[in-house]
């Protein structure tokens, strides 16, 4: 009996030595604290979107109609606001990640990896232990169902089952149809995420997003939330209240991104073919550019977060616009 | 176990570990080793074809020219802005200095299309519909030649970076067909030597100093789509306060028939 024992136990080693047996861990190790790096889209992650600025995605017309109906007024109401974001909003979102593995606690397998949890989204878990999305019918929940595999040195996963929400902090929308695809890169000592967002409902193509992170181990990443109260916060709220909306073609903000930054409304508008070098062609003489910057123009950290001496930025301010 | 057994288990790990390094070096005693494969013969992932840019970010200030003195998202310094805030179009085009926004550092967030093909065996050549620029990725022990000018393009060393197996930690690998068959890896290319240029159109600089890094990441997903995603840095202490890091991507295309050849400008 021992002697069997050795056996296995040399050729399961020689197995090993050869590589010739699945790694037991990950092929790459992402666990840490990752600060976001917003060189992209910082005003969108940052102080938020404008209220009608549909750039870049590949919305169809339901989509369209539905995000031109949202007020942000409407998650004063006590009943919306502790809603989460859908997952997706880890890369559509400004948060810093905090990355760690679930091990089997009897051979040390990596069971899951999880991404920390941020004040408005749910903690990601991605299971690799190759476990089978559930039926379509399942629950649909703040944190979807996420399993990955490693492809090379990239964990890609692939997210189904989570709710409803907003594909854009404007409500710009996304259906609980739609599913969620992550490549986790990690090089040297920034990562990648890229993520594809599929949503049958409102897009008529994939939005692919890409953000990145750099490993900090100084900072101080919560992997939960806190938990949320709601209270009434604005006097006409409370009681029988409304909700707060805008009917079909009553949208008072539809043109302030031509008024601010002279882009056609069309193209704010949003649709897939304004995502192609083919667009950039097609507003060659329909777009003349404001004569100079007057709102966010530093975005980045603005004035006060920049080191350089002697930088001075236009930094606008939320809710602030500074009229030409 | 055994004293005896052990040193059997010990016996076999090191014949294990020897015949590894064996077969690493492609070679026998007494005979010369193998000439290393060509980079295109080692590559991981097949770059090669049509790409066209997916604009889902930073839109405004890469479809339109942005404000002058709009450097948004930037982490420019002091100087740096010093610089933009002196941007005039008109003046570049007068002065031949129209593909200042097609630089290496800047051209890949250019929207537009790339076609990727092997030049030789151990140089890729990225082209560009707009601004007619080509880069070329040098593998291998290629050096740029001493005191060469600088050029838009710069002199670029690239390496394939091995990503090792596919697969699920435990069990299947759900999601994709060919997990642990298929070759993964990147390419990481550094890039110096390259004109003054600028990050945006609106004249956001960076210098000649400047260090351009890329880790180029091919994507297959399970509808056929493949997107190659870029990791973009961008080190120039003359006018940054830190590394400016972006993520270009584009999506593959089946053939090259929408390449639309556009000549530099520095007003569009």
């Amino acid at each position: 009996m021992r002697n069997v024992k050795t056996i296995a136990l040399t050729l399961t080693l020689a197995a090993i030595l050869l590589g010739r047996v699945p790694a037991a861990y990950a092929q790459v190790e992402l666990g840490g604290n990752w600060v976001s790096l917003q060189h992209e889209d910082w005003e969108e992650r940052g102080p938020g979107p404008e209220v009608v600025d549909y750039l870049g995605l590949p919305l169809n017309a339901e989509g369209r109609a539905r995000a031109l109906r949202y007020s942000t007024s409407s998650l004063s109401l006590p009943e919306r606001q502790c809603l989460y974001y859908p997952p997706h909003y880890v890369v559509l979102g400004p948060q810093g990640l905090r990355l760690w593995a679930d091990f089997d606690p009897t051979n040390g397998q990596v069971v899951a990896w999880n991404i920390s949890a941020a004040i408005d989204r749910a903690v990601i878990k991605i299971w690799m232990d190759g476990r089978p999305h559930p039926s379509e019918n399942a629950l649909h929940t703040f944190a979807g169902f996420t399993t990955g595999v490693w492809e090379g040195n990239t964990l890609t996963a692939r997210m189904t089952h989570f709710k409803e929400g907003y594909l854009r902090r404007n409500g710009v929308p996304s259906s609980d149809k739609a599913t969620f695809t992550m490549h986790i890169s990690r090089h040297a000592d920034t990562l990648t995420i890229t993520g594809i967002i599929e949503d049958p409902v409102y897009l008529t193509r994939p939005h692919i997003v890409n953000r990145t992170w750099k490993l900090d181990p100084s900072s101080n990443i919560n992997p939960v939330t806190n938990p949320c109260v709601p209270e009434a916060e604005l006097a006409d709220l409370k009681g029988e209240g409304t909700v707060p909306s805008y009917l079909p073609g009553e949208n008072p903000f539809i043109n302030e991104m031509t008024r601010m930054y002279h882009i056609p409304l069309e193209a704010v508008m949003g649709g897939a073919d304004t995502m192609y070098p083919e667009y950039r062609k097609k507003l060659k003489d329909a777009y003349v550019a404001p004569t100079i910057c007057t709102r966010y123009c530093c975005g980045w950290g603005g004035a006060a977060g920049a080191t350089a001496p002697g930088l001075q930025c236009v930094t606008g301010g939320n809710g602030q616009i500074n009229e030409r | 176990m055994t004293r005896h057994s052990l040193s059997f288990v010990v016996a076999i790990a090191t014949v294990a570990l020897g015949s590894g390094r064996l077969l690493a070096g492609q070679g026998r005693a007494g005979q010369p080793p193998a000439p290393p494969p060509t980079a295109k013969a080692a590559a991981p992932i097949d770059l090669t074809g049509s790409f066209v840019s997916i604009v889902t970010e930073d839109w405004r200030w890469r479809m339109v020219t942005p404000a002058k003195g709009d450097y948004q998202s930037v982490p420019i310094n002091a100087e740096g802005k010093k610089v933009a805030d002196a941007w005039d179009p008109a003046k570049d085009e007068a002065a031949g200095e129209q593909c200042r926004s097609y630089g290496a550092a800047g051209l890949m967030r250019v929207p537009g299309r790339l076609r990727i093909s092997w030049q030789d065996d151990n140089t890729l050549k990225v082209e560009t519909d707009a601004g007619l620029q080509t880069r070329l990725f040098h593998f291998g022990a290629w050096k740029a030649p001493a005191q060469a000018k600088p050029t838009w393009q710069g002199d670029s060393v690239a390496e394939w970076e091995s990503g090792g197996r596919g697969g699920a930690t435990t069990g299947s690998a759900p999601g994709t067909s060919d997990g642990g068959s298929r070759r993964f890896g990147d390419l990481k290319v550094v890039t110096r030597n390259m004109r003054p240029g600028y990050l945006r159109k609106n004249g956001v600089p960076y210098s000649a100093d400047a260090v351009l890094t890329e880790y180029w990441d091919l994507y297959k997903e399970p509808n056929g789509d493949q997107y190659i995603v870029i990791t973009t840095y961008v080190d120039d202490p003359k006018y940054l306060q830190q590394m400016y890091v972006t993520t270009p991507n584009f999506q593959k295309e089946p053939d090259g028939s929408k390449w639309d050849p556009t000549p530099c400008s520095a007003k569009w």
